[in-house]
């Protein structure tokens, strides 16, 4: 079942297309990631989402039925790019606060609070103020004020700038295990290594343009461009061959592009055929990084300003 | 629910800045400053005034010489000969009066140390004119000691008291001192109260912009439901505030008359009276004399419109600096070039209020205390002296449609603003903004 459907969404400002003309769905319990350059519309998208901004034109279906900002906004926990917690509260009242502001009643609140401070040992912390806090620590709260009213879909705008890899781990945990118990969770950073580690399913959008929609083994199959590793003690003199190109020679290994309609079986056998003794043979696959480099690559870095009639 | 949240960011707003240090600093040494301060000035006026200036004149002709009186408490004159500009000061003379030099212009000159000060000049001037007015009737015939006994009877025989007549004929007592003092004093609470809360709305704003929690609080709540509520909240700690010094200032007045001697009391309230500026202190000081407070003044109507001007005013002017809070950045710079055409309204009103505070039923303050730009400290202004009720009424009204418009504008620009990073929005993008269909 689809948690999210976007369908033809657009937003105009006075100077840029924002949001072009994107669709796409997003099922429950997946980890979704949405990518893009600086600018591409991403934090605009994520707007129309949770209701801060209306689209322009087209429709967002939510749980199967049209978005309605003010009812279905308590099932939606959103952390922006730019954290934000008012400095001078104590740190226990904010959540209160905030939590509260989400609809929970305030045992409720409270007892969830605790439970989850508990578990990123937090509980010294609740007559703090934030302006005490690390910009890890307040992270971890934000973290924490974002998923605390359990909501069916949590998105989560760079999560991870600015934490510790310990701290980083525990949120990711975190992550998977709330996907696990059938939330969803929208994931937007241009860091792509932690979308292949995290992500189900990504979609990249550059000039409020969506330009790529998949799932991460999909893409990266989609991108291949033939090429393998063989790793081998001693290499022939010739290589010279119709079957494929060397594109890299490294003293035990070598970087092979196959060329024509040749198979990995071909290349065994060229090399089987010549005698050297073959270690490994695998697949190079294009990382997520050089994907979205050679797909942004070529648009100008910095959206240009233009009239939108 | 829509209610519930709005209810949860007023109690927010409330209880962090009643909680505040600052608040209850001010909250609490306001009345006793104010108090020191009052009687501070009553104490040094009292001092200073009861000092005799002695006056030595010179008079060859005589013409001055026996009608020419000072009073026991203030000015003493002697006719003595043998005196000049360079010798009064050694044989005790606070200042030497030349009758002589020109009794044809009239124009004549008094050396003296120090300044003399106006009040002085005045009163001897006062003082010549008498005298020669007694002169020329004595010339006329009329003896010395009629015109004694005459002036005996007639010092101080007479008081006017003023009465308001309206339609039933009915008449009621008005001070007009007291009324005077009373509209100058709510009429500068109103004026300073705008301008302490309208700035903590916009700092709310601002801090909650810079801050980055404002892109949070929208995924909770809507733009508007996050204004009204800071709006809401503050204007609660601001009728907090006002009760709290209304309760200490009651108090301390109780304390201060027990304690202080009753003719420093009187002083204090004289001097309020001769000192227009002093009104503020005048209104304070009516509450110390209980007799008067209850019986001149209708206290209710006055409180009640009090308040209804001060969160009338407040909401219309509010919203505003809400707006601009929302659209400005880090740099506090930004602020003062933005805030100018809010606060030049209110600078506006305070200055119409208090140049015509004297006449406060002519047409400059009528039409003033209807426009709700300047109605809530022009009209708060004008109560005391009585208002009739259809006007009453209108201003009412006009100060409720003109906080609901700049509300309802204020919260399109503070819609967009608060979510905007970067530069600063210009007027014409904020009137954009504001008059954008949704």
């Amino acid at each position: 079942m689809n948690i999210l459907e976007l369908q033809n969404l657009k937003k105009y400002f006075a100077t840029q297309k924002a949001i072009d003309d994107i669709s796409f769905t997003i099922k429950q319990g997946s980890i979704f990631g949405l990518l893009g350059p600086n600018g591409a519309g991403k934090t605009t998208l994520l707007r129309m989402i949770t209701g801060i901004f209306y689209p322009d034109s087209g429709n967002i279906v939510f749980n199967g039925k049209h978005f309605d900002p003010v009812n279905d906004i308590v099932n939606i926990g959103y952390m922006p790019e730019e954290r934000g917690l008012y400095k001078k509260m104590k740190i226990g009242e904010q959540a209160l606060y905030l939590a509260q502001l989400k609809g929970l009643s305030k045992s409720d609140a409270l007892q969830k609070i605790k439970a989850w401070f508990i578990k990123f040992e937090m509980e010294t912390w609740w007559n703090k103020k934030v302006e005490d806090l690390s910009k890890g620590m307040s992270q971890k709260l934000q973290f924490v004020t974002t998923v605390l009213h359990e909501p069916k879909l949590i998105i989560l705008d760079e999560p991870f700038s600015g934490l510790d890899p310990v701290n980083a781990n525990l949120i990711k945990d975190e992550i998977f295990n709330l996907a696990r118990n059938g939330s969803t969770v929208i994931f937007s950073t241009h860091r792509m290594e932690q979308v292949e580690e995290i992500c189900d399913h990504i979609v990249l959008v550059n000039k409020g343009k969506k330009i790529l929609d998949g799932s991460v083994s999909e893409i990266k199959n989609q991108f291949k461009e033939n090429i393998y590793r063989l790793g081998a003690p001693t290499s022939p003199h010739n290589l010279m061959t119709y079957i494929f190109e060397v594109i890299k020679h490294q003293p035990d290994e070598l970087l092979l592009k196959l060329l024509h309609d040749s198979t990995p079986n071909d290349v065994l056998k060229f090399f089987i055929s010549q005698d050297v003794p073959i270690k490994s043979f695998n697949e190079v696959l294009p990382t997520l990084n050089e994907i979205f480099i050679q797909l942004v690559e070529g648009t100008p870095d910095a959206r240009q300003f233009q009239t939108i009639k | 629910m829509v209610m519930n949240k709005i209810w949860l960011i007023i109690k927010r707003e409330y209880l962090t800045r009643v909680r505040n240090k600052t608040f209850l600093l001010s909250t609490f040494l306001l009345p006793i400053v104010m108090m020191l301060f009052i009687f501070g000035s009553a104490f040094f006026a009292m001092s200073s005034k009861e000092k005799l200036k002695k006056i030595a004149v010179i008079n060859d002709p005589g013409m001055f010489k026996s009608n020419l009186k000072g009073d026991s408490l203030r000015l003493a004159f002697d006719f003595i000969s043998g005196i000049d500009s360079s010798n009064f000061f050694d044989k005790g003379y606070d200042a030497v009066l030349n009758l002589n030099n020109d009794s044809v212009t009239r124009k004549f000159t008094i050396h003296s140390k120090k300044q003399l000060g106006i009040d002085a000049q005045d009163m001897i001037e006062n003082k010549l004119d008498r005298a020669f007015e007694n002169n020329q009737l004595q010339q006329k015939g009329i003896r010395k000691e009629t015109l004694d006994s005459i002036s005996k009877k007639s010092n101080g025989a007479f008081s006017i008291e003023n009465r308001l007549t309206f339609e039933q004929g009915k008449s009621k007592e008005v001070n007009a001192q007291l009324n005077y003092g009373i509209g100058f004093g709510s009429g500068i609470l109103i004026y300073i109260t705008m301008f302490i809360f309208g700035a903590m709305v916009m700092r709310g704003v601002m801090e909650e912009k810079t801050n980055r929690i404002a892109e949070v609080m929208v995924s909770s709540v809507k733009p508007f439901q996050l204004m009204m509520g800071k709006i809401l909240g503050i204007a609660a700690v601001g009728l907090t505030q006002f009760f709290l010094w209304i309760v200490l200032i009651m108090m301390l007045s109780t304390i201060v008359s027990v304690f202080i001697p009753h003719e420093l009391v009187q002083q204090a309230g004289e001097m309020n009276k001769n000192m227009p500026v002093g009104g503020n202190n005048a209104m304070v000081m009516k509450f110390m004399d209980v007799k008067q407070t209850v019986s001149a003044v209708n206290w209710l109507q006055i409180i009640s419109c009090f308040i209804f001007f001060f969160l009338g005013g407040y909401l219309f002017y509010a919203s505003l600096f809400a707006a601009i809070g929302s659209v400005i950045n880090e740099d506090p710079q930004e602020a003062q070039s933005l805030m100018l055409p809010i606060t030049m309204p209110i600078i506006f009103a305070f200055i119409i209020m208090s140049s015509n505070l004297n006449t406060p039923d002519s047409k400059i303050m009528v039409w003033a205390s209807m426009i709700p730009f300047t109605s809530p400290i022009v009209m708060m202004a004008r109560i005391p002296s009585g208002v009739p009720w259809p006007q009453l009424l209108l201003s009412m009204v006009l100060l409720i449609g003109g906080f609901l418009f700049t509300t309802w504008l204020a919260a399109k620009i503070y819609r967009t603003g608060i979510l905007m990073y970067g530069k600063k929005a210009s007027w014409k993008e904020m009137f954009k903004w504001a008059f954008r269909k949704s």
